[in-house]
C-alpha cells in the first residue's frame, strides 16, 4: 500500500534556556514589530503621520516636567497596587480584588478625613487613616482567604465580586457625604483646612507618594526572596502537596498572604485619598486593581521588574491620551495601539519558550 | 542621584521650552483656550459642549486644545495645568464634579482665567480668575414639555389613550436640583397644553448608563407612561422607545437619526455664546461675570429641529407662540399658580443658593407669584416635588 502521508511544514518545539541577551533580542524584535504594525494600522485607518504619533505618545510622558510627575505618580499607584497582588499570585492564589481592596481603602481614609476632625487631635488623623484603610483592605482581601482556606471556595470569583460590592459601598457613601445636595459627589475633602492630606514632600505634591512606593517595592523584593513567610510563599505556589508535607501551614499562610495584599491595596488606596485625589469617587482607583495583574504577570512576579512593566502600561495609556488631544482621535485609538503593543509583547514570551521549527522532510512522500 | 535627576529635568525643561516656543512665536492670537470634557464625543453631554467649543473658537479665530476623558479627580487638575503648561490662558471644563480641582489650579495659577459649566461656587469663592456658567434650559425643558403635551392631545383625540393615561415618564439621573428643575419645567410644560397629564420619574443614579437609562425606559412604560422624556446622557432609553414605538422628548442633541419614528424634539444648551462671551473677556481683558447665566433670549437655550414624523401638528407654531411668551417674560415657567404641593400653593421658598457644604437654605427664590430660576446663580436650584409627578424610587 502506497499510504501518503502529509507532514506539516513546521512544528512547535520547547526550546531549551535562551541566554539572557537571546530573549531579550526576541523581545526587543516583538517590540519593534508591534511598532511597525502600529505604525501601519495608524496610517490605514487614519491617515496620520505615524511617526508624529510615536512622537506623540513619547511627548504624552516627557513632553513637560510636569508630565514626567504625573507618570512617575501613575507608575506609583499601578505599581503599588501590583506589589500588592503578587504575594497572593506568587502563591497561586488568583486575588483579582484588587481594584476592590484599594476602594475600600481608599473609603476608609475619606472616612477618617470627614468624620475624625474635631473628634480626635489634628496630628493623629494621618495615623488614623493609615491604620484604617490598612485594616479596610486587609478585611476585603481576608473574607475571601477565610473561605477559601476554610472552604476552598474559588478565589478568583469571590475576590472579583467583592469589587463590586465596595464599588456600590463607595458609591453609597458618595452620596451620603454628597456636597451639593443630590449630586453624589464628595468634592474635595478638608479643602480649607487639608486635613488628613500627605505634606507635600520637596515642593513636589507627588513625591512622597512615589517615595512611599519606592520604598515598598525594595521592601517586597526583601519580603519576597529573603524571608521565611516568602520562601512559604513559594513552596505553597509550587505545590501545596510539598508544602503540607514539609509542614507549612497552608491555610495560614494562604490567609496571611491575602491580609497581607489586602492590606497594601489598603494603602494604595490611602495614597490615591490624601496623597493626591483629597475625595472619594467610586471610579478612583481606575482600574488599577485590574491592570495590576498584566503588570505583575508579564514582570513574572518579579517587584523590580514590575517598575518596567508598569512603566510600560502607563507610558502607553499617557501616550493614548496625548495623541487623542493632539490629533483629534478617539481616545479609543490609543487603546487600540496599547492592545498591539501587548499582544507582541505577551506573543514574544512564547517565541522565548517555544521555537517553529522547519519539520525536515516536509512535503516529500514517504 | 539628586544631581543626575535633577539635571535630566533641567535638560528636558530646556527642551519643552525650545519645542513649545516654536510655535509659540508665530501664534499671534492673544487667547489660547483649553478645554476639559468628562467623556469624548460618543456621550451626547460632552458632545455638545464640543460642537460649542468648535463653533465658538473658529469664529473667534482662537487656538484651541481638548482634552477628553478626564475623570472627576486630581486628573482634572493634572490636565488644567498641563494644559497652562501649552500656554492656555483659558481653561474650560464641562463637568459638575471637575469644579473643586479647577478652582485648586486657578489659586495657583491668577494670570488664567477658568470657567466651569454646571458648578455652583464661583459666586462665593472669592476668586476673581474662577467663573461659573449654565443656561436656563428649564426654558427649554418647558418648551419639550409643551410638544410632548400636544402629542399626548394627539393621542387622546386620536382614540389611543383616555385623559387619565396621558402619563408621561422621566429618566433622571440623580434626585439633584438640575434633574428635578428639569422634570418639573417640562411637567409644567406637558400640563400647560394637556391639562389631565400625570408624570413617573425614576433614577438611574449615573448621568451616562446606557443600560440603566434602558432600564429605565422599560420600567417607565411597563408602568403605563405613553410618552418619555430624560435627563441623562447616553442613547439607552432613546433606543428602547423606537423599538417599543413610545414618543419621546430628548436632551443634548437630536436623535432623529437613530430614533425616527418616536423622536419628537430636544431641548439643549448651545455653550457656544457663553464661551464666546468669556473668551472675548480674556482677549480684550476684560472681567469674566463670576456667575453667568444665558437665556432662550440669548441664545444660549434652544431647541433641535423638530420632527414632524412623530410630533403632533401644529407643534413648530404652538412652540414658537410660547416661546416669545417665555422671552418677552409675560409667561413663567414656575408660575407658583400652576402647581401645588400637597394641594398648596407656595408663597415663599427659601433654597441653598449659596454652596458652602452646609445644605442650609439661604434665600428665598418665591416672589411676584413665581419661582426665581437660575437668577441669583446660574446652576439650577428648584428642588421642590410638586404634586403630579410620582418618584417610582421613593
Amino acid at each position: 500500500m502506497n499510504k501518503k502521508t502529509k507532514t506539516p511544514l513546521f512544528h512547535v518545539a520547547k526550546r531549551g534556556a535562551l541566554r539572557w541577551y537571546q530573549a531579550w533580542a526576541i523581545r526587543g524584535a516583538a517590540i519593534l514589530l508591534a511598532l511597525i504594525v502600529c505604525g501601519v494600522v495608524t496610517s490605514l485607518v487614519t491617515g496620520e503621520n505615524p511617526f508624529a504619533v510615536y512622537a506623540a505618545i513619547w511627548k504624552g510622558s516627557f513632553g513637560t516636567p510636569r508630565k514626567m510627575w504625573v507618570l512617575l505618580q501613575n507608575i506609583a499607584m499601578l505599581l503599588c497596587v501590583s506589589l500588592a497582588v503578587t504575594p497572593a499570585f506568587r502563591m497561586r492564589c488568583w486575588n483579582l480584588g484588587g481594584e476592590g481592596q484599594a476602594l475600600i481603602g481608599a473609603l476608609a481614609s475619606a472616612a477618617c478625613m470627614i468624620l475624625l476632625p474635631g473628634k480626635v487631635p489634628n496630628w493623629a488623623i494621618l495615623p488614623c487613616m493609615l491604620l484604617c484603610s490598612l485594616a479596610a483592605g486587609a478585611v476585603w482581601a481576608g473574607i475571601p482567604a477565610f473561605f477559601k482556606a476554610k472552604y476552598n471556595t474559588n478565589e478568583t470569583l469571590f475576590t472579583l465580586m467583592m469589587n463590586y460590592v465596595a464599588t456600590q459601598l463607595v458609591a453609597y457613601y458618595c452620596v451620603v457625604w454628597e456636597s451639593p445636595k443630590g449630586s453624589a459627589t464628595i468634592g474635595i475633602i478638608n479643602s480649607k483646612t487639608e486635613l488628613g492630606w500627605f505634606p507635600v514632600v520637596g515642593g513636589q505634591k507627588y513625591l512622597l507618594n512615589i517615595l512611599i512606593v519606592a520604598a515598598l517595592c525594595v521592601a517586597m523584593h526583601v519580603y519576597l526572596n529573603y524571608t521565611k513567610h516568602g520562601y512559604e510563599i513559594a513552596v505553597v505556589g509550587e505545590s501545596e502537596r510539598t508544602a503540607r508535607y514539609v509542614g507549612i501551614k497552608v491555610e495560614r499562610v494562604v490567609i496571611r498572604t491575602m491580609l497581607l495584599s489586602g492590606a497594601i491595596c489598603g494603602l494604595a488606596g490611602l495614597l490615591l485619598v490624601a496623597g493626591t485625589n483629597h475625595t472619594l469617587t467610586p471610579t478612583i482607583v481606575d482600574g488599577r486593581g485590574f491592570t495590576a495583574v498584566m503588570v505583575s504577570w508579564l514582570a513574572k512576579f518579579n517587584p523590580v521588574w514590575m517598575i518596567f512593566t508598569s512603566f510600560l502600561l502607563v507610558f502607553l495609556g499617557r501616550g493614548a491620551g496625548e495623541i487623542a488631544t493632539k490629533f483629534g482621535l478617539n481616545h479609543s485609538f490609543g487603546d487600540i495601539l496599547t492592545g498591539v503593543i501587548l499582544f507582541f509583547i505577551i506573543g514574544s514570551e512564547f517565541f522565548i519558550n517555544y521555537q517553529i521549527k522547519l519539520t525536515r522532510g516536509a512535503g516529500k512522500e514517504e | 542621584m539628586k544631581k543626575i535627576l535633577a539635571m535630566v529635568l533641567a535638560l528636558t525643561m530646556i527642551f519643552a521650552l525650545c519645542v513649545a516656543a516654536a510655535p509659540a512665536a508665530s501664534a499671534a492670537e492673544p487667547v489660547k483656550a483649553g478645554f476639559i470634557f468628562l467623556h469624548d464625543e460618543t456621550s451626547t453631554y460632552d458632545l455638545n459642549f464640543i460642537n460649542g467649543a468648535r463653533e465658538a473658537c473658529e469664529k473667534l479665530g482662537v487656538e484651541y486644545i481638548f482634552k477628553t476623558n478626564i475623570p472627576e479627580g486630581q486628573e482634572a487638575a493634572d490636565a488644567a495645568e498641563e494644559l497652562i503648561d501649552e500656554g492656555c490662558n483659558f481653561i474650560f471644563a464641562d463637568s459638575f464634579g471637575h469644579e473643586s480641582f479647577l478652582m485648586q489650579v486657578a489659586k495657583d495659577y491668577p494670570e488664567v482665567q477658568f470657567c466651569h459649566a454646571t458648578g455652583t461656587q464661583a459666586h462665593t469663592a472669592g476668586l476673581d480668575n474662577y467663573h461659573n456658567g449654565f443656561a436656563s434650559i428649564y426654558e427649554g425643558r418647558f418648551l419639550g414639555g409643551v410638544a410632548a403635551g400636544l402629542k399626548l392631545n394627539e393621542m387622546i383625540e386620536s382614540g389611543a389613550i383616555t385623559a387619565d393615561q396621558a402619563k408621561v415618564g422621566y429618566i433622571g439621573a440623580f434626585p439633584y436640583a438640575e434633574v428635578k428643575s428639569g422634570y418639573t419645567s417640562f411637567f409644567l410644560g406637558v400640563r400647560y397644553v394637556c391639562p389631565s397629564a400625570t408624570m413617573d420619574v425614576t433614577f438611574t443614579n449615573s448621568w451616562y448608563d446606557p443600560t440603566l437609562e434602558k432600564e429605565g425606559a422599560i420600567k417607565l412604560i411597563s408602568n403605563g407612561c405613553v410618552l418619555l422624556s430624560e435627563h441623562a446622557d447616553s442613547m439607552g432609553a432613546p433606543t428602547e422607545c423606537q423599538d417599543k414605538g413610545v414618543p419621546f422628548v430628548f436632551y443634548n442633541g437630536s436623535a432623529a437619526n437613530d430614533c425616527p419614528d418616536t423622536f419628537i424634539v430636544a431641548s439643549r444648551i448651545d455653550w457656544a455664546p457663553y464661551m464666546e462671551y468669556a473668551m472675548t473677556c480674556v482677549a480684550e481683558g476684560k472681567d469674566i461675570g463670576a456667575d453667568w447665566t444665558g437665556t432662550i433670549a440669548t441664545g444660549s437655550v434652544k431647541l433641535t429641529e423638530i420632527n414632524d414624523k412623530a410630533a403632533a401638528a401644529g407643534t413648530a407654531e404652538k412652540i414658537a407662540e410660547i416661546q416669545a411668551l417665555i422671552e418677552s417674560g409675560e409667561l413663567k415657567v414656575f408660575d407658583t399658580a400652576t402647581w401645588t404641593v400637597n394641594g398648596q400653593t407656595l408663597t415663599e421658598y427659601m433654597a441653598d443658593v449659596d454652596d458652602m457644604g452646609d445644605f442650609a437654605p439661604d434665600t428665598n427664590v418665591i416672589a411676584d407669584g413665581y419661582f426665581h430660576e437660575s437668577e441669583y446663580r446660574s446652576a439650577p436650584y428648584f428642588d421642590i416635588d410638586i404634586d403630579g409627578i410620582t418618584n417610582l424610587d421613593a
